[in-house]
């Protein structure tokens, strides 16, 4: 499960000999975060946030499991109950504050971890099992996601659940049935905000459980890095801990500042004013907008304007979904051998492509129907199935590389050779 | 073959040791017996546990509503609730009426009449959820003064789908016309949805 050089757990302690052998828990930790999982030593700051990702999640869980303490699950005071969280409870506007910041933290790293792994090829073989999994993860946040953004019901949580729920409508024949299944009604109403609740209570952790299976597939073959290159022996590896623990502190600390700006100065900038006015199943907001890390999903949605065999609609449906289960197939449709994208001339432009496609598609998402965004909507969809579809395996096939270090170390003595030690050796 | 675990003890006859090699043996018959029975005992379990998120008997209670239509003058429309969805009601004025008629089929998106979208004799009553086909907005145009669009029907604000006066999509992203529910007249001015 690791080279052959990590340290070895050897307490030295009695108690915790003694616990090595009943229990081997602490043995567990050194092997996983501790001195004995050796990493890379080349690691930059992106290699932060998958460690940010599960400090935000850790954050959502604990902030969540106090909110329930005050929350009420119940259509007719459900909005009341998140009123008096925000009024009345003790620090109760600091901890909704922090959950529905939090969520938007959590998304946000999450979606800087994924760029990670499309730029430096962190999906591919031996990682695919890790990439997939993140995937798994992923949709597992959108669910939950949605669901939480459900619970106050304001205007917002009623319309999204409207919409949402009306994707299933799309499905031809057994649409409605579906919708109303999973709804437990003809529209949303008690027993859909119930059982939303059920499940976003549930779905954090099934999303560590997953968690768990993602870092002991990652275990295997070891991190990723900068390079690309794979480890060759122990000069080109350090100890997580203590490198890449203190490493990850200092992400931490400024992961927990831009939270604290966001939640002390500015907690509704990423929310929806008409999500405090109480659902009215009878009136629609103007403009409905679900949260910032749903918009170029909701662009793609939205860019299916006519029937072309199937309903525009279960067009725009399938191409949602299909948006991100594309990415379960990414291992395989980039055959390049070269992880990383600094190499990869050619792959590194169309990745700053896509990621701009994917600004637009946010702006798209967000902004109202007119027929010129629309059309734009439409021009960056196509390109982004292009880009995973078509673009991707030609380039891989096409692309030459740039010559990749011998290893891991070579790359790094080279990086760094210019301002070597011996400059300020001889300054002394 | 005789190993350790089934060995005949010295001195014992081998013969109700020996099982005959027919097929399936005994023993898988009984296994697979068991394994199925286990099998349908768990998606029996299954069954009241996928059941219980359908509509519960006090939602579907409310799946019928009763109307009365004696105060609604012709041009007006009431906005009602059908199984918690708005629903549009309109008596529509003979011009109404006269323009959803002069409407060529062919140039519908989901071709329906008006005669086809009222029940006989009843023309003049337009009755239909109050949920734009497209994502479910609450379409503008059955309150007094509110913007019924370039049809002069129904007009969604969410992504413009423009309804005409017999609720049928004729502009936007809708896919189809405002739905029309089950409904009977149980008298000349009562009617019962659902």
């Amino acid at each position: 499960m690791s080279f052959p050089w990590a340290k070895h757990y050897q307490p030295k302690q009695p108690l915790m000999r003694w616990l090595d052998e009943k229990l081997p828990l602490p043995r567990l930790v050194y092997n996983a975060v501790g001195a004995g999982y050796p990493v890379p030593r080349n690691l930059n700051y992106f290699w932060n946030f998958g460690v940010l990702a599960g400090a935000a999640l850790g954050i959502q869980i604990i902030t969540g499991i106090v909110l329930a303490m005050h929350y009420a699950a119940n259509a007719g005071v459900a909005f009341g109950s998140i009123e008096s969280i925000m009024r009345d409870v003790n620090a109760g506007w600091f901890l909704r504050y922090a959950h529905a910041n939090g969520a938007s933290m959590f998304l946000l790293v999450v979606y800087i971890h994924i760029g990670r792994g499309l730029y430096y090829g962190s999906y591919k073989a031996p990682r695919e099992m890790v990439w997939l999994l993140g995937v798994v993860i992923f949709l597992l946040m959108m669910a939950t996601a949605f669901m939480g953004y459900v619970l106050p019901w304001g205007q917002m949580s009623f319309w999204g659940a409207q919409v949402i729920t009306g994707f299933f409508s799309a499905i031809p024949l057994v649409g409605d049935t579906i919708r109303v299944w999973l709804l437990g009604g003809f529209a949303p109403d008690n027993a859909a905000l119930n059982r939303f609740f059920s499940l976003h209570y549930l779905l954090p952790f099934v999303i560590a459980g997953v968690i768990v299976l993602h870092i002991w597939a990652l275990h295997i073959p070891g991190s990723n890095n900068p390079t690309g290159v794979e480890v060759k022996g122990e000069q080109d590896t350090v100890p997580f801990h203590p490198y890449y623990t203190a490493k990850d502190a200092v992400g931490l600390g400024v992961f927990m500042l831009v939270f604290a700006l966001l939640l002390f100065f500015s907690p509704n900038l990423l929310g929806h004013p008409d999500n405090y006015i109480e659902a009215n199943p009878l009136s629609t907001p103007a403009h409905i907008v679900p949260e910032w890390y749903f918009l170029p999903f909701y662009a793609i949605l939205k860019s299916f304007t006519a029937n072309f065999i199937l309903d525009a609609k279960l067009w725009g449906v399938l191409a949602m979904f299909g948006s991100i289960l594309l990415l379960f197939f990414l291992p395989w449709l980039d055959s390049s051998p070269v992880r990383s994208a600094n190499f990869r001339p050619l792959y590194r432009k169309f990745l700053g492509v896509l990621l701009l496609d994917v600004l637009v598609l946010g702006y798209v998402g967000g902004a109202e129907p007119s027929p010129g965004v629309i059309l734009l909507g439409q021009i960056a969809s196509i390109y982004y199935f292009a880009h995973f579809l078509i673009i991707l395996p030609i380039v891989a096939r096409s692309e030459r590389p740039r010559p990749l270090p011998n290893s891991i170390t070579e790359a790094v003595l080279e990086k760094h050779a210019g301002l070597g030690p011996t400059k300020s050796a001889m300054a002394n | 073959m005789a190993a350790v675990d089934n060995m005949v003890p010295p001195g014992e006859d081998a013969a109700p040791f020996h099982e005959h090699p027919h097929d399936p043996r005994r023993r898988d018959f009984i296994n697979i017996a068991a394994v199925s029975f286990a099998g349908v005992g768990a998606i029996a379990i299954v069954l009241p546990l996928i059941n219980q998120m359908s509509p519960s008997a006090d939602v579907l209670a409310q799946s019928t509503t009763e109307l009365d239509l004696s105060k609604i003058q012709p041009g007006q429309a009431i906005k009602a609730s059908f199984r918690k969805q708005p629903l549009f009601v309109r008596n529509l004025t003979p011009a109404e009426i006269a323009s959803a008629n002069k409407v060529s089929l062919s140039e519908l998106r989901d071709p329906q009449t008006l005669a086809e979208r009222t029940k006989p004799g009843k023309q003049n009553w337009l009755i239909t959820l109050g949920v734009c086909t497209h994502l479910g907005c609450v379409p503008l145009g059955a309150g007094e003064g509110e913007n019924r669009g370039p049809f002069g029907g129904y007009f969604c604000p969410c992504h413009g789908s423009a309804y005409d006066t017999a609720a049928r999509i004729r502009q936007g992203p809708a896919p189809k016309n405002l739905t029309v529910p089950e409904y009977t007249f149980t008298s000349d001015t009562t009617v019962t949805v659902g």
